[in-house]
């Protein structure tokens, strides 16, 4: 069976406590559309106004959170989204990585353990440009970029409890 | 002429939402909207849809969720809709979708993202998965071995835009 740990890491980050738990597993479900928003939500989790918006400017200067606030739909907003995969030598892995992240329409990138070994999505204004950026992807990196767009999302209900 | 200003609230709060007590109001000043305004649109943008969610977008490793991997599996076609369903609603799960098959390399068409403390509770999970389809569905699990840029996607141009922290995320 699997063993839950705490969140301790290695890492820089000032540990994460029960009240900051608390907030990401509040606002994971979403966020008041009001005048004092963060008074409303702190009232939920059982602490002021003013501490919730100290916490949650640590959290995000500590990189526990990465953004706060929309999620859109990128097709409604005419956008596109696309899951690409190449497949690099491990010994131009890191260059191409540098390469292919300094593209705006790279909005993560992730290597993986596979021969398809780096993943990343792509998203753009337009859907023309997501098959324009891929070709000037391959065009600066030497390899060929898959395209994996979604045919259908599948909801999922529940959120990662922190 | 109500475009225009959707996408100017959309540019303005796209990478975050000011983080003060009245936040609405911040942005109504930006855009020359009055707070009620600002809060009416973004009702609207969550209720047709083109806003998701509103809230925390959060990096899984400070959490402690250490292993991610993308489980890709070779569904039958005419099975793959049942399957994604019951897969979405599974422990572990985060995100579930359909995409094309890339053969002769890439012969699977339903990928999942499972976040798990550690590669063991991701592996129990996917096991379990792998029980719940009735037929021998080959898969692959990708763990994440690097993570090198995480943002949010930028959708409307705004002038000189700069992802300064969020680029630099690493794991």
């Amino acid at each position: 069976m699997c063993q839950r740990r705490s969140g301790s890491t290695k890492r820089r980050q000032p540990p994460v406590d029960n009240i900051d738990r608390a907030i990401i597993n509040t606002l994971q479900g979403g966020f008041p559309i009001r005048e004092r928003p963060y008074a409303a939500a702190a009232a939920v989790i059982g602490i002021t106004e003013q501490e919730l918006i100290q916490r949650i400017e640590r959290l995000i200067e500590a990189q526990t959170l990465s953004r706060f606030g929309p999620l859109f739909n990128a097709e409604k907003l005419g956008g596109a989204v696309c899951l690409c995969a190449m497949e690099v030598p491990a010994d131009d892995f890191d260059r191409t990585a540098g390469r292919v992240n300094a593209f705006v329409e790279v909005a993560h990138n992730y290597a993986r353990d596979h021969p398809f070994n780096m993943w990343f999505v792509l998203a753009t204004e337009y859907p023309p440009d997501i098959a324009e950026a891929a070709a000037r992807i391959e065009e600066a990196t030497g390899y060929a970029v898959h395209e994996f767009p979604k045919i259908d999302e599948f909801y999922v209900g529940l959120k990662l409890d922190a | 002429m109500a475009c225009v200003i959707e996408n100017r609230l959309i540019a303005a709060i796209q990478d975050g939402l000011p983080i003060a007590p009245r936040p609405y109001s911040i942005i109504a000043g930006q855009l020359g909207l009055t707070e009620q305004e600002v809060i009416e649109r973004i009702q609207d943008l969550i209720e047709d849809g083109t806003i998701n969610r509103f809230g925390v977008v959060v990096h899984h490793r400070p959490l402690g969720f250490t292993a991610n991997a993308m489980v890709v599996w070779d569904i039958p076609d005419d099975e793959v809709d049942a399957v994604g369903e019951r897969f979405a609603s599974s422990p572990g799960v985060t995100l579930c979708y359909r995409r094309p098959r890339r053969r002769p390399e890439w012969p699977y068409n339903l990928f999942c993202m499972v976040h798990g403390k550690d590669r063991a509770c991701v592996r129990d999970d996917v096991d379990r998965l792998a029980h719940s389809c009735d037929m021998d569905a080959s898969y692959a699990i990708l763990f994440s071995t690097r993570a090198f840029k995480q943002r949010g996607a930028h959708y409307v141009s705004a002038p000189e835009r700069i992802d300064e922290a969020t680029a630099a995320a690493s794991g």
